[in-house]
């Protein structure tokens, strides 16, 4: 493509450079969720028996009263959202090409991932 | 400009749904690459609706608690939780593939059809333990 269409109504939406940042966040966060999955798992493993009270405590429990399950719970929840960010755009950037709906897609899915945070955020920090 | 543009350019698209269902027959590799972004589309959609009520059910009293074991003694929930574990765990699974791939681990044919194969098997495998322990077997 010549540059000298790039402008106006022909312009590329694409192209800030973001792209080599994002690969990065998309394969940090997998660290940090796959780590927190296997601290879920040894809980769950180490648990003497399946009940109410240890599971909820896998995400309520405290280090010297410092909140510290609500806190890798909620720094786990913000790692989803960021790595479902970068995802569900890379599926709408492969398959939707029309501009316009693309934007109102990446839009709608920017909604629905903070609406889950904030949905997430209520249940764990009213335990 | 000239009347070379007679002749159409060839043109290289992305794989569309049908082609990847009907066309092509894509060696595993493939196969675990587009289930990966299957269960992480499925998973991104069953979040606010499926996902974080269950747990909210899960974690808010001894009482909700008891009731996500009633809720998912109806079939179809069953089957709904089942399939977001699987897409769960084929996440993970390959997932961790993807990062061991990108530290140029495991890069060649062989290597690489071989742990797309044990990305499907693990994944299915754990689907099928927790899967019978949530369904109370043991």
């Amino acid at each position: 493509m010549s540059s000298s269409n790039n402008f106006g109504t022909k312009r590329l939406v694409v192209g800030a450079h973001y792209g080599a940042f994002d690969f990065l966040v998309q394969r940090v966060t997998a660290v940090i969720l796959a780590v927190y999955t296997l601290v879920l798992a040894v809980g769950l493993l180490a648990m003497p028996a399946f009940t109410f009270e240890s599971w909820r405590g896998l995400f309520t429990f405290t280090v010297f009263a410092l909140p510290v399950g609500q806190v890798l719970a909620s720094l786990a929840f913000l790692a989803l959202a960021w790595h479902a960010w970068i995802g569900v755009r890379d599926i709408w950037m492969d398959y939707v090409k029309p501009v316009g709906v693309r934007l109102l897609l990446q839009v709608l899915t920017i909604l629905w991932l903070v609406g889950a945070v904030v949905y997430f955020a209520k249940i764990l920090w009213s335990l | 400009m000239s009347d070379t543009a007679a002749k159409p350019r060839p043109q290289f698209r992305n794989i569309g749904i049908p082609q990847i269902l009907f066309s092509y027959r894509l060696p595993l590799a493939g196969k675990v690459s587009i289930l990966h972004r299957v269960s992480g589309a499925l998973l991104f959609l069953c979040l606010p609706l499926v996902i974080l009520p269950v747990f909210a059910m899960s974690v808010g009293s001894p009482e909700s608690f008891a009731q996500v074991a009633q809720v998912a003694g109806n079939p179809l929930v069953k089957l709904i939780l089942l399939v977001l574990l699987w897409g769960y765990l084929h996440h993970f699974c390959a997932g961790i593939r993807y990062l061991v791939l990108d530290l140029h681990v495991g890069l060649d044919k062989v290597a690489a059809q071989k742990s797309a194969g044990v990305v499907l098997g693990v994944s299915l495998a754990l689907t099928l333990v927790f899967g019978l322990k949530m369904f109370g077997a043991w």
